[in-house]
Protein backbone atom coordinates (compact mmCIF):
# COMPACT_ATOMS: atom_id res chain seq x y z
CA UNK A 1 0.00 0.00 0.00
CA UNK A 2 1.41 3.16 -1.01
CA UNK A 3 1.13 6.33 0.71
CA UNK A 4 -0.50 9.99 -0.45
CA UNK A 5 3.12 11.33 -0.70
CA UNK A 6 3.92 8.46 -2.75
CA UNK A 7 1.30 8.63 -5.04
CA UNK A 8 1.57 12.27 -6.10
CA UNK A 9 4.82 11.82 -7.02
CA UNK A 10 3.89 9.31 -9.78
CA UNK A 11 0.85 10.94 -10.62
CA UNK A 12 2.07 12.73 -14.06
CA UNK A 13 4.07 9.02 -14.43
CA UNK A 14 0.61 7.49 -14.10
CA UNK A 15 -0.74 9.96 -16.84
CA UNK A 16 1.92 9.70 -19.56
CA UNK A 17 1.48 5.74 -19.32
CA UNK A 18 5.45 5.45 -18.25
CA UNK A 19 4.97 3.33 -14.90
CA UNK A 20 5.34 -0.53 -14.64
CA UNK A 21 2.35 -2.26 -14.44
CA UNK A 22 3.51 -3.19 -10.69
CA UNK A 23 3.43 1.24 -9.87
CA UNK A 24 0.40 1.53 -11.87
CA UNK A 25 -1.68 -0.99 -9.80
CA UNK A 26 -0.20 0.67 -6.93
CA UNK A 27 -1.64 4.07 -7.65
CA UNK A 28 -5.25 2.52 -8.96
CA UNK A 29 -5.65 0.88 -5.54
CA UNK A 30 -4.37 3.95 -3.54
CA UNK A 31 -6.87 6.14 -6.00
CA UNK A 32 -9.77 3.64 -5.29
CA UNK A 33 -10.13 5.01 -1.63
CA UNK A 34 -8.27 8.52 -1.71
CA UNK A 35 -10.42 10.73 -2.41
CA UNK A 36 -8.13 13.68 -2.07
CA UNK A 37 -5.66 11.89 -4.93
CA UNK A 38 -8.55 11.40 -6.77
CA UNK A 39 -8.85 15.18 -6.79
CA UNK A 40 -4.92 15.65 -7.58
CA UNK A 41 -5.50 13.34 -10.73
CA UNK A 42 -8.16 15.31 -12.08
CA UNK A 43 -6.16 18.19 -11.20
CA UNK A 44 -2.91 16.67 -13.19
CA UNK A 45 -5.18 16.11 -16.15
CA UNK A 46 -6.47 19.66 -16.69
CA UNK A 47 -2.98 20.99 -16.16
CA UNK A 48 -1.31 18.86 -18.84
CA UNK A 49 -4.17 20.35 -20.95
CA UNK A 50 -3.48 23.52 -19.98
CA UNK A 51 0.17 23.42 -21.08
CA UNK A 52 -1.00 21.69 -24.56
CA UNK A 53 -3.78 24.71 -25.60
CA UNK A 54 -0.73 26.98 -25.75
CA UNK A 55 -1.98 28.17 -28.87
CA UNK A 56 0.20 27.61 -31.78
CA UNK A 57 1.78 30.94 -32.94
CA UNK A 58 0.82 31.82 -36.54
CA UNK A 59 4.13 32.11 -38.73
CA UNK A 60 3.56 35.99 -40.18
CA UNK A 61 4.07 36.06 -43.93
CA UNK A 62 7.18 37.93 -43.93
CA UNK A 63 9.05 34.87 -42.34
CA UNK A 64 7.40 32.43 -44.51
CA UNK A 65 8.37 34.23 -47.60
CA UNK A 66 12.62 34.69 -46.07
CA UNK A 67 12.21 30.92 -45.33
CA UNK A 68 10.94 30.07 -48.76
CA UNK A 69 13.33 32.32 -49.86
CA UNK A 70 16.18 30.42 -48.27
CA UNK A 71 15.30 27.33 -49.46
CA UNK A 72 15.20 28.50 -52.97
CA UNK A 73 18.90 29.38 -52.93
CA UNK A 74 19.50 26.39 -51.40
CA UNK A 75 17.47 24.33 -54.27
CA UNK A 76 19.27 26.49 -57.09
CA UNK A 77 22.78 25.87 -54.89
CA UNK A 78 22.53 22.35 -54.85
CA UNK B 1 16.94 -3.60 -47.13
CA UNK B 2 15.36 -0.11 -47.97
CA UNK B 3 14.15 0.24 -51.41
CA UNK B 4 15.64 3.13 -53.31
CA UNK B 5 12.30 5.07 -53.57
CA UNK B 6 12.64 5.40 -49.42
CA UNK B 7 15.66 7.35 -49.82
CA UNK B 8 15.05 10.90 -49.72
CA UNK B 9 16.83 12.91 -53.07
CA UNK B 10 17.19 16.80 -53.06
CA UNK B 11 14.62 17.05 -54.68
CA UNK B 12 12.13 15.88 -51.60
CA UNK B 13 14.36 18.19 -49.36
CA UNK B 14 12.22 20.98 -50.81
CA UNK B 15 9.04 19.55 -50.38
CA UNK B 16 9.96 18.21 -46.91
CA UNK B 17 11.15 21.56 -45.61
CA UNK B 18 8.21 23.71 -47.07
CA UNK B 19 5.68 21.05 -45.40
CA UNK B 20 7.14 21.53 -42.05
CA UNK B 21 8.07 25.38 -42.11
CA UNK B 22 5.11 26.64 -39.87
CA UNK B 23 6.08 23.60 -37.27
CA UNK B 24 9.34 24.52 -37.23
CA UNK B 25 8.56 27.57 -36.85
CA UNK B 26 6.13 27.06 -33.60
CA UNK B 27 8.62 24.88 -31.70
CA UNK B 28 11.35 27.07 -32.03
CA UNK B 29 9.10 30.51 -31.34
CA UNK B 30 8.37 28.53 -27.80
CA UNK B 31 12.26 27.00 -27.49
CA UNK B 32 14.17 30.42 -28.12
CA UNK B 33 11.34 32.98 -28.84
CA UNK B 34 12.27 35.79 -30.81
CA UNK B 35 15.31 34.30 -32.41
CA UNK B 36 13.05 31.55 -33.80
CA UNK B 37 13.14 32.37 -37.53
CA UNK B 38 17.45 32.25 -37.22
CA UNK B 39 16.96 28.80 -35.62
CA UNK B 40 14.86 27.43 -38.46
CA UNK B 41 16.83 28.69 -40.98
CA UNK B 42 19.67 27.31 -39.78
CA UNK B 43 17.97 24.26 -39.08
CA UNK B 44 17.24 24.02 -42.91
CA UNK B 45 20.84 24.81 -43.76
CA UNK B 46 21.96 22.15 -41.90
CA UNK B 47 19.33 19.83 -42.72
CA UNK B 48 19.84 20.52 -46.67
CA UNK B 49 23.75 19.40 -45.89
CA UNK B 50 22.96 16.25 -44.05
CA UNK B 51 19.46 15.17 -45.75
CA UNK B 52 21.75 12.15 -47.69
CA UNK B 53 22.37 10.50 -44.92
CA UNK B 54 18.63 10.61 -43.81
CA UNK B 55 17.73 6.65 -44.34
CA UNK B 56 14.33 6.86 -45.56
CA UNK B 57 12.03 10.07 -46.55
CA UNK B 58 9.00 8.75 -44.17
CA UNK B 59 11.37 9.80 -41.16
CA UNK B 60 11.75 13.62 -42.51
CA UNK B 61 9.70 15.58 -39.93
CA UNK B 62 11.17 14.21 -36.93
CA UNK B 63 14.57 14.03 -38.59
CA UNK B 64 14.16 18.00 -38.89
CA UNK B 65 12.64 18.61 -36.19
CA UNK B 66 15.74 16.73 -33.93
CA UNK B 67 17.89 18.85 -36.06
CA UNK B 68 15.64 21.84 -34.91
CA UNK B 69 15.86 21.37 -31.43
CA UNK B 70 19.75 20.75 -31.24
CA UNK B 71 19.98 24.17 -32.85
CA UNK B 72 17.37 26.25 -30.27
CA UNK B 73 19.68 23.83 -27.11
CA UNK B 74 22.77 25.48 -29.21
CA UNK B 75 21.77 29.20 -29.14
CA UNK B 76 19.81 28.72 -25.90
CA UNK B 77 22.65 27.75 -23.69
CA UNK B 78 24.19 30.90 -23.65
CA UNK B 79 21.62 32.68 -22.11
CA UNK B 80 19.53 29.98 -20.52
CA UNK B 81 19.33 29.92 -16.61
CA UNK B 82 20.84 27.23 -15.25
CA UNK B 83 19.65 24.97 -13.58
CA UNK B 84 21.74 25.51 -9.87
CA UNK B 85 20.04 29.08 -10.53
CA UNK B 86 16.61 27.69 -10.16
CA UNK B 87 15.95 26.59 -6.75
CA UNK B 88 15.29 22.83 -6.57
CA UNK B 89 14.63 22.36 -2.61
CA UNK B 90 11.70 20.57 -2.10
CA UNK B 91 10.18 20.53 -5.16
CA UNK B 92 9.63 17.27 -5.46
CA UNK B 93 7.09 17.52 -3.05
CA UNK B 94 5.32 20.51 -4.48
CA UNK B 95 1.53 20.18 -5.52
CA UNK B 96 -0.25 23.14 -6.69
CA UNK B 97 -3.43 21.26 -5.95
CA UNK B 98 -2.90 21.27 -2.52
CA UNK B 99 -1.28 24.72 -2.73
CA UNK B 100 -4.04 26.14 -3.91
CA UNK B 101 -6.42 23.85 -1.47
CA UNK B 102 -4.46 25.38 1.46
CA UNK B 103 -3.89 29.21 0.25
CA UNK B 104 -7.93 29.21 -1.04
CA UNK B 105 -7.33 32.48 -2.86
CA UNK B 106 -11.01 32.51 -3.95
CA UNK B 107 -12.62 31.23 -0.86
CA UNK B 108 -16.45 32.24 -2.49
CA UNK B 109 -15.69 29.47 -5.37
CA UNK B 110 -16.75 26.03 -5.84
CA UNK B 111 -14.24 25.53 -8.68
CA UNK B 112 -11.05 26.23 -7.06
CA UNK B 113 -8.94 24.85 -8.91
CA UNK B 114 -9.99 24.95 -12.76
CA UNK B 115 -10.31 28.98 -11.41
CA UNK B 116 -6.83 29.10 -10.60
CA UNK B 117 -5.64 27.94 -14.17
CA UNK B 118 -8.09 30.56 -15.99
CA UNK B 119 -6.34 33.41 -14.45
CA UNK B 120 -3.57 32.15 -16.89
CA UNK B 121 -3.69 34.06 -20.50
CA UNK B 122 -1.33 31.87 -23.26
CA UNK B 123 1.22 34.75 -22.98
CA UNK B 124 1.04 34.03 -18.97
CA UNK B 125 1.66 30.16 -19.68
CA UNK B 126 4.88 31.05 -22.02
CA UNK B 127 6.26 32.85 -19.48
CA UNK B 128 6.38 30.77 -16.54
CA UNK B 129 7.83 28.01 -18.94
CA UNK B 130 10.33 30.92 -19.56
CA UNK B 131 11.30 30.90 -16.17
CA UNK B 132 12.08 26.83 -16.68
CA UNK B 133 16.05 25.73 -17.33
CA UNK B 134 16.13 24.22 -20.56
CA UNK B 135 17.19 21.46 -19.24
CA UNK B 136 13.38 20.74 -18.10
CA UNK B 137 11.68 23.28 -20.22
CA UNK B 138 12.62 21.57 -23.82
CA UNK B 139 11.43 17.93 -22.77
CA UNK B 140 8.54 19.83 -21.54
CA UNK B 141 7.34 21.67 -24.47
CA UNK B 142 8.50 18.88 -26.55
CA UNK B 143 6.07 15.63 -24.91
CA UNK B 144 3.23 18.17 -23.37
CA UNK B 145 2.84 21.44 -25.45
CA UNK B 146 3.85 19.27 -29.18
CA UNK B 147 3.09 15.89 -28.10
CA UNK B 148 6.18 13.90 -28.76
CA UNK B 149 6.77 10.64 -27.81
CA UNK B 150 9.29 10.57 -24.85
CA UNK B 151 11.22 7.97 -26.25
CA UNK B 152 11.47 10.22 -29.59
CA UNK B 153 12.22 13.29 -27.60
CA UNK B 154 15.46 10.87 -25.62
CA UNK B 155 16.60 10.14 -29.30
CA UNK B 156 16.67 13.47 -30.37
CA UNK B 157 18.16 15.22 -27.15
CA UNK B 158 20.60 12.00 -27.12
CA UNK B 159 19.59 11.14 -23.68
CA UNK B 160 18.69 7.96 -22.03
CA UNK B 161 14.82 7.52 -21.73
CA UNK B 162 15.08 7.29 -17.66
CA UNK B 163 16.79 10.65 -18.13
CA UNK B 164 14.24 12.33 -19.96
CA UNK B 165 11.68 10.92 -17.37
CA UNK B 166 13.43 12.45 -14.73
CA UNK B 167 13.68 15.53 -16.22
CA UNK B 168 10.05 16.13 -17.33
CA UNK B 169 9.15 15.05 -13.26
CA UNK B 170 11.66 17.63 -12.42
CA UNK B 171 10.25 19.62 -14.98
CA UNK B 172 6.02 19.40 -14.01
CA UNK B 173 6.96 19.89 -10.57
CA UNK B 174 9.33 23.60 -11.26
CA UNK B 175 6.55 24.33 -13.48
CA UNK B 176 3.59 24.05 -10.88
CA UNK B 177 5.36 25.57 -8.50
CA UNK B 178 6.59 28.40 -11.30
CA UNK B 179 2.56 28.90 -11.83
CA UNK B 180 2.25 29.45 -8.32
CA UNK B 181 4.57 32.07 -7.35
CA UNK B 182 3.50 33.84 -11.21
CA UNK B 183 0.58 34.33 -9.91
CA UNK B 184 1.52 35.43 -6.42
CA UNK B 185 3.83 38.19 -8.10
CA UNK B 186 2.01 39.50 -10.87
CA UNK B 187 -1.23 39.93 -8.76
CA UNK B 188 -3.36 37.58 -10.31
CA UNK B 189 -4.94 36.33 -7.00
CA UNK B 190 -7.45 38.38 -6.53
CA UNK B 191 -11.38 36.94 -6.23
CA UNK B 192 -12.66 36.44 -10.22
CA UNK B 193 -15.30 38.59 -11.10
CA UNK B 194 -19.01 36.16 -11.73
Amino acid sequence: MITCAEAVRQLWDYLDGALPDEDRQAIEDHLGFCRRCCGEVEFAEELRAFLARDAAEEMPDDVRARLRATLDELETAG
Amino acid sequence: MLESSDRPTKETFRALAESQLPRLYTIARRLVGDDAEDAVQDALLKGFRSFDRLERAAAGPAWLTSILVNVCRDRGRARARAPEQVSLDTVDEFSLYRKIADEDPFPYSDSLHLDFLELFEAGDVRAVLTRLPDLYRIPMLLVYVDGLATKQVAAMLDAPLGTVLARLHRGRKLFERELWDYAETNGLLVEPVR
